[in-house]
């Protein structure tokens, strides 16, 4: 199989990608290519350019600086899960990643591919929206900067407009007293999440919750925070009763179901994993 | 719209002019001969594709070939150096395949998987392995080779 025809560009700032991605409204942005390729091999999409980011230096760094972690648009999930900077100050994400696909698809996937396609069925976007992240955009009208929560729209939909590019991502990082996990489910044949679960909580001298997220992968739309049943956990001692209790009401909106699992059954993994990843995190707080 | 480039494909250059569309393994396998390298899924699941690009396994039905342009690429062919390679050795050895269309994906991810780690446990050579499928089902002897490479390599 290969994609209909296209043609290819190859800039070299974001500025420039940018620039073409405004001249050419038919154009789609190529980071890693682990999922754009293979919908164009499918000839489910068949875009009539393909702007390459992959060699823009600009996207390739993390670093560190002020309390926040800055990841480049173009940083493969490989790196991100064995960075030390990553692993220290948001090892939610270098969990996730470590998780996504398999060791090539991990040397070749890029956080900013993977949040700009919005897969609900990824890793990443629940772990981008429990770590509070924002998205650093460029457009050809300028720069923005938009919120993990207010980023993912719809079904593989973003905030992102046509000739916007997603540049880095930006974490606050990890303070004292804070624990983290990632938990899924898979899909046993391609190892997407049926359910994937990402919190995130703190914990004060006393072991008391001082702030708590829960965010799910691959039961509906888009990844989704579940802050009610999170801010139940506030002022608990985190015990496996107070996390039961939190989550025994919870109900994820529009709940997917398809061939693969039903509606209630995603709700069940989230209720499930949802537990699972707070006790980890808990335990790792 | 013809796109020049250039990589180095088993220690020898080659230069090119391909359609943007052309992916790697049909670049290895069409233009350059080297039909090593197996198409099996051709949806970036199975690995037999495998290749490693500047030194890192990939799936080469993913990557187009103008995204390898200036890298180095290492198929198969390229493993032996007069001698096998000792993880093609311990394949040989270890009776690391049935069919055979696996194989040299498989020996492909088996290299990079010790290049990252050179003493994996049994647990870590599955696990690291996940991107491959055999569906002969011979994990067994597969692992048994990784697992007799990483002593010679380990020397």
């Amino acid at each position: 199989m290969y994609p209909s025809k296209f043609d290819y560009h190859r800039p070299s700032s974001v500025q420039e990608a940018v620039q073409i991605l405004a001249d050419n409204p038919d154009a789609k942005v190529l980071a890693g290519g682990h999922s754009l390729i293979p919908v164009m091999k499918l000839r489910l999409a068949a875009p009539a350019a393909l702007v390459d980011i992959g060699r823009i230096d600009a996207l390739q760094s993390i670093s560190r600086s002020n309390g926040s972690l800055r990841i480049g648009a173009c940083v493969t999930y490989n790196e991100i899960a064995n960075s030390a900077d990553v692993q220290e100050a948001a090892p939610l994400l270098a969990e996730a990643a470590g998780q996504i696909g398999d060791r090539q698809v991990r040397y070749r996937g890029t956080i900013g591919g993977n949040l700009s396609h919005a897969d609900p069925a990824s890793d990443l976007p629940a772990a981008a929206l429990a770590l509070g992240a924002t998205l650093h955009v460029a457009g050809s009208g300028g720069s923005r900067s938009v919120s993990a929560s207010d980023f993912f729209v719809d079904l593989m939909m973003t905030a992102l407009q046509a000739d916007e590019i997603l540049t880095e991502v930006e974490i606050p990082a990890a303070g004292a007293g804070t624990g983290s996990a990632y938990v899924k489910f898979e899909h046993p044949a391609s190892g997407y999440a049926l359910c994937g679960a990402a919190a995130v909580v703190t914990r004060d001298a006393g072991g008391s919750c001082t702030g708590a997220s829960l965010c799910f992968n691959g039961v509906s739309a888009t990844a989704v925070s579940a802050a009610a049943a999170a801010s139940g956990l506030v002022g608990s001692d985190l015990s496996d009763g107070a996390i039961d209790s939190a989550l025994s009401g919870m109900s994820i909106p529009d709940a997917t179901g398809d061939m693969f699992a039903s509606a209630g059954y995603r709700q069940e993994l989230a209720r499930a994993l949802g537990a699972q990843a707070l006790r980890t995190a808990r335990d790792r707080a | 719209m013809g796109i020049s480039i250039e990589l180095e494909v088993n220690g020898a250059s080659v230069s090119k002019e391909v359609e943007p569309r052309l992916l790697l393994a049909h670049l290895l396998r069409e233009e350059l001969g080297l039909t090593g390298t197996k198409i099996g899924c051709d949806t970036s699941q199975c690995g037999s594709c495998t290749i490693l690009l500047d030194g890192q396994a990939v799936k080469s039905c993913t990557v187009l070939a103008v995204q390898a342009d200036g890298s180095e690429v290492t198929t198969i062919e390229g493993l032996a150096n007069g001698e096998y390679h000792p993880m093609q050795q311990a394949f040989w050895d270890n009776h690391g395949l049935q069919c055979g269309f696996c194989t040299p994906g498989m020996i492909i991810s088996c290299v990079d998987l010790l290049n990252s780690n050179p003493q994996p446990s049994e647990d870590e050579i599955r696990h690291g392995l996940e991107g491959n499928l055999c569906r002969c089902t011979g994990y067994h002897n597969i692992v048994r080779a990784v697992q007799a490479a990483a002593e010679t390599m380990n020397g």
